[in-house]
């Protein structure tokens, strides 16, 4: 039985994941809760969100996320890939800046427009 | 080769160095830090003292209440901020009563105008915030308030700009006296002086040492402030002392020129004069103390807390005088309270002093240059301000949301005859980041402005003092991989 | 120039509340902000979570802003940016000066102030020790971090488990930096628990409750804190201390609204939320003068900035069609047992369409409460079951209008 607190919402419920059952949650208020702390312990995975250079705008970086939660153990290989990326205005919310990182679907996108 | 070098820009070598531009003399002033006004003179109660403290007869007193007499004057003609507010020292019991009635005496010795003894229903009638303990207090209506790094970086501005060269980062290691004149080491080149004036506060028994021998021993005492926000400025409108003891002047409660109130000080001997750290039991001192005065004090309008170091010494006198080892250095030792009220005072006597020395009256520098302007945009009109920003637009846009602080006030600061490479020396000349957000907004702008006026990279901008950094890095130059 | 409403601030709410006056009908509308561009201090968040309840969507902090800016470009509301509001008067004139446009005296029927809030020093609480730099408002050291692209520190201490501070452990860690301890002074944490979980827990970075930075060390930069223990009372306890070396402290100890303009304007202030009383429509002491979003009280969430700001943009509208409302009775809110403040502070009852939303903190972590809001005759109007309340989470309650009618004197709204 694994204890952990569910970060779907603010709410930060309490959760039970038993292990040995199948990863059966309990002590969540919402369905979402129970996907959380199933996948919290199978393959728990974050969105990452920071910056990168920027060319040609007001301030000297952009800031960019991950278009979908990444594998945990990804972020810092996530981090050291956005050393080397350079967008360039004008830039779009939701441009992709780099496809694919880290061997999965995840995109790197643009979290702002600078036009 | 120069006439006078002057070791330390504080308040006292500003001053000297101030009133020195104004004779036909060859004037070096060297200071160790990276600015003007850095030691003492940046932490202090900014007060002007009346001059009924020290003792009749002294030097002290007879300083203290002229340089009271002169601050007016002096601080309109270099655009400083003063005002007169007067003071009232507190009486809370009989004993106190009897020390009122000492110091009364005293300022009436040394001349003080306009010292009243008073009941302590007038004194709450004047300030209604005082305690109901009060029995009586002194009233002493020439003391005032000043912006001390203010009139410190006026003075010295005013000099350099009469042709008087300031060297700073430029610590004085050793003091070779050759008889006809003195070579100077210091951190930055060594330096040909026929005279000098120590006045390194702190650090003045160092400068003996280096030349002789001190003839005094310095106890630094460290005094830790409150800072209060605007919305507490009103709280008392005069200076509130309590009755002077042993150890100093006791903890005050004064409005500031800047419209803060400030609280504090206490007095602690310590080691090492740099050490200008608050303490918990140090503030707990100051708290405890301050509302003996005012009882509803709110220090949670606090806005800052600081400690400044005071130039203490085994002498209950200043000391102006050539020294006793090597006679064409004028000491300006043992400047404790009230140097800063005094500073007007002491510089015109260390003129005579050195004219002494030297046999000589000063010739009048007919080119000299006297007074400073220095924009305020928020003390402005609205029509003036309408006018100040039509005519440059730098004074439209506000950087210091607190104090009202303009870029155009930013970067006359930074193109000044004196120019700041930290955000504190842009802090102590426009006022940005004096306030209650206390630079979290305006520091990253001011740092902007400064990089950029100054051509110096963003990383080498400075918080004060050097080895304050600010930035320590760029981000997306690898550092997650390392 | 003259407008029927002048909206202090473009950050998220004074964004919504000009919408929002505009979608009423409004049509001379402008936006007075102080910084370079629109969106407050969004545009430094650049984490995602906002957006949730408005749009049922995760966004990061500027992506939640360009969505109302986009709103924003489809009305006609004039922006003035780089621009600082010097005074309100009491009759609502507007000052305002830029260096575009010089010095301007703006008058509007209505005001809405949307001023937002600002980070509370280290002046404020007080923290001994060295005056070395090194030492950073959380906000100001994100600003550095994801504007200018700059890091303040490699190794890190912060004071205050506030939101920001907590985002800022992710964020500076994430760039490379070591975050050595996160000390927070009260027995719980100030911030969500979601951001304790992937900010802190996370990378392992500790979180010490009951605990708080008891001296500072470093001569140019700092190099050393202490961090002791406090007892109930908050009182550093002798022998607990621990040191870290460490270059850097990030202060996350609390938000303050900035109300300065509020009270040169005399605007009525509330000594609990630091922020103007206000009514159900978030009306200022001043009629016609109305606040919004942080400057009334610090939220923690952007969604409930939107949705209080839309209120009182659609209110501001209202007045300059129809003038101040003129409801008879005034029910006073006050906040019982348990409930540090409320907005609003007093209902217009007369006034009210629907229900009355009203936001308040509790004082302390509680579980299975109810939150119950009784009248001045001590008779329970309404009851709302809480599972779980903490300080760190602003809760809020909908009264409708048929309740508040029954209602004998003033509200209290009280844990229990």
């Amino acid at each position: 039985m694994k204890e952990l607190i569910c970060i779907t919402c603010p709410k930060g419920c309490h959760l039970k994941v038993d292990e040995a059952n199948d990863y059966a949650v309990s002590g969540n208020a919402c369905p979402r809760g129970a996907v959380y702390g199933r996948n919290e312990l199978l393959h728990p995975v974050r969105v990452v969100t920071s910056t990168v250079r920027l060319e040609g705008g007001p301030t000297p970086r952009l800031n960019v996320k991950t278009d979908k939660p990444l594998p945990k153990d990804k972020m810092f290989e996530c981090m050291a890939l956005l050393d080397d990326v350079t967008a360039t205005v004008p830039v779009h919310v939701g441009d992709v800046l780099l496809a694919n990182i880290c061997g999965t679907d995840v995109n790197i996108v643009a979290a702002k427009s600078v036009l | 080769m120069y006439d006078v070098t002057i070791i330390g820009c504080g308040v006292i070598g500003a001053s000297i160095a101030y009133t020195l531009s104004q004779y036909k003399l060859n004037v070096l002033v060297l200071e160790r830090e990276n600015d003007v006004a850095t030691g003492t003179t940046k932490a202090n109660s900014a007060i002007v003292h009346a001059g009924y403290d020290p003792e009749p007869g002294t030097l002290m007193a007879k300083l203290n209440v002229r340089g009271c007499a002169m601050m007016e004057d002096l601080t309109r003609r270099l655009s400083v901020e003063y005002k007169r507010v007067g003071s009232l020292v507190l009486a809370f019991d009989e004993a106190d009563r009897a020390t009122l009635q000492h110091i009364y005496e005293n300022g009436i010795a040394n001349g003080v105008p306009g010292l009243e003894m008073i009941s302590a229903e007038k004194a709450r009638e004047m300030e209604p915030a005082l305690a109901d303990t009060v029995v009586a207090a002194l009233w002493a209506p020439s003391a005032g308030i000043v912006d001390p790094w203010g009139l410190c970086i006026a003075e010295a501005e005013v000099a350099v700009r009469n042709g008087v060269t300031l060297k700073l980062r430029s610590g004085v290691s050793a003091i070779r006296d050759l008889g006809e004149h003195y070579e100077i080491e210091t951190a930055s080149g060594t330096y040909e002086s026929r005279y000098i004036v120590n006045c390194a506060g702190l650090w003045c028994e160092d400068i003996c040492n280096m030349t002789g021998g001190a003839p005094f021993t310095t106890t630094p005492s460290r005094g830790e402030y409150y800072l209060l926000d605007k919305s507490s400025g009103n709280t008392v409108s005069r200076v509130i002392f309590q009755c002077p003891s042993k150890v100093g002047k006791g903890v005050l409660v004064a409005p500031t020129v800047h419209g803060n109130l400030i609280v504090g000080p206490n007095a602690e001997d310590i080691a090492d004069p740099f050490d200008v750290s608050c303490t918990a039991p140090g503030l707990a001192e100051v708290a405890t103390a301050a509302r003996k005065s005012v009882p509803n004090v709110n220090l949670r309008d606090s806005i800052r807390n600081f400690a400044g170091v005071r130039a203490n010494t085994n002498m209950s006198d200043f000391m102006i005088e050539p020294s006793k080892t090597s006679p064409r250095m004028l000491q300006v030792c043992g400047i404790k309270s009230p140097g800063l009220a005094s500073s007007p005072a002491i510089a015109e006597y260390a003129a005579e002093q050195l004219e002494a020395m030297m046999g000589v009256k000063f010739e009048k520098n007919e080119n000299f240059v006297d007074g400073r302007t220095q924009v305020r945009f928020r003390k402005m009109s609205p029509a003036e301000k309408a006018e100040l920003v039509a005519k440059n637009p730098l004074y439209g846009r506000v950087i210091c949301r607190c104090e009202t602080i303009t870029e155009g006030e930013i970067v006359d600061a930074i193109h000044s005859p004196i120019p700041p490479c930290s955000i504190d020396g842009i802090k102590r000349r426009a006022g940005a980041g004096m306030g209650r957000c206390q630079g979290g907004f305006c520091g990253p702008r001011v740092l902007e402005i400064l990089s950029r006026e100054l051509g110096l990279d963003r990383k080498d901008i400075l918080q004060d003092k050097d080895g304050t950094i600010i930035i320590t890095g760029e981000t997306k130059t690898g550092g997650a991989k390392a | 120039m003259s407008y029927d409403v002048i909206v202090i601030g473009g950050g998220p709410a004074g964004l919504a509340a000009a919408v929002a006056a505009w979608d009423d009908g409004c049509r001379s509308i402008c936006i007075v902000e102080r910084d370079r561009e629109l969106g407050g201090i969004l545009n430094q968040c650049i984490h995602n979570g906002f957006g949730l309840h408005h749009f049922k969507e995760e966004l990061t902090g500027p992506e939640y802003a360009e969505r109302f800016v986009d709103l924003l470009k489809q009305t006609g509301v004039d922006v003035k940016i780089d621009a600082m509001v010097l005074t309100i008067t009491p009759e609502k004139e507007v000052h305002i000066v830029s260096k575009a446009g010089g010095y301007e005296i703006l008058q509007a029927k209505s005001v809405v102030l949307a001023m937002g809030c600002r980070e509370r020093t280290r002046g404020a609480i007080a923290i001994p020790g060295a005056r070395c730099a090194g030492i950073y408002t959380a906000g100001a050291a994100q600003r550095y971090l994801n504007i200018e692209g700059y890091m303040v520190g490699k190794r890190v201490v912060i004071l205050g488990s506030g939101d920001i501070g907590l985002i800022m452990a992710r964020r500076m860690t994430l760039e490379g930096a070591k975050v050595l301890a996160c000390v927070e002074v009260l027995p719980y944490s100030g911030g969500l628990t979601r951001n304790i979980v992937q900010c802190l827990n996370d990378f392992d970075i500790p979180l010490y409750l009951s605990h708080t930075i008891t001296d500072i060390q470093g001569k140019g930069r700092v190099e050393r804190v202490v961090v002791s223990a406090v007892d109930e009372k908050r009182n550093p306890i002798p022998g607990t201390e621990m040191e870290f070396d460490c270059d850097t402290v990030l202060l996350s100890v609390g938000l303050i609204p900035e109300n300065e303009l509020s009270r040169s304007a005399g605007i009525e202030i509330d000594p609990r939320t630091q922020g103007p009383v206000v009514d159900e429509d978030f009306m200022t002491s001043i009629p016609g003068v109305f606040a919004c979003g942080n400057v009334v009280h610090v939220h923690d969430l952007v969604d409930f900035v939107t949705a209080e700001s839309q209120r009182a943009g659609k209110a501001a509208a209202a007045y300059c069609r129809s003038g101040s409302p003129t409801s008879e009775t005034v029910l006073s809110m006050k906040n019982g047992d348990g409930v540090g403040y409320t907005v609003p502070q007093h209902i217009r009852l007369d006034d009210v369409e629907g229900s009355v939303p009203v936001f308040f903190r509790v004082r302390a972590i509680s579980h299975d409460k109810k939150i119950v809001v009784r009248d001045d005759e001590g008779q329970i109007i309404a009851s709302f079951p809480r599972e779980h309340l903490a300080p760190g989470e602003m809760e809020n309650i909908k009264l409708p209008r048929v309740l508040l009618e029954r209602a004998h004197g003033g509200l209290t709204v009280s844990v229990e």
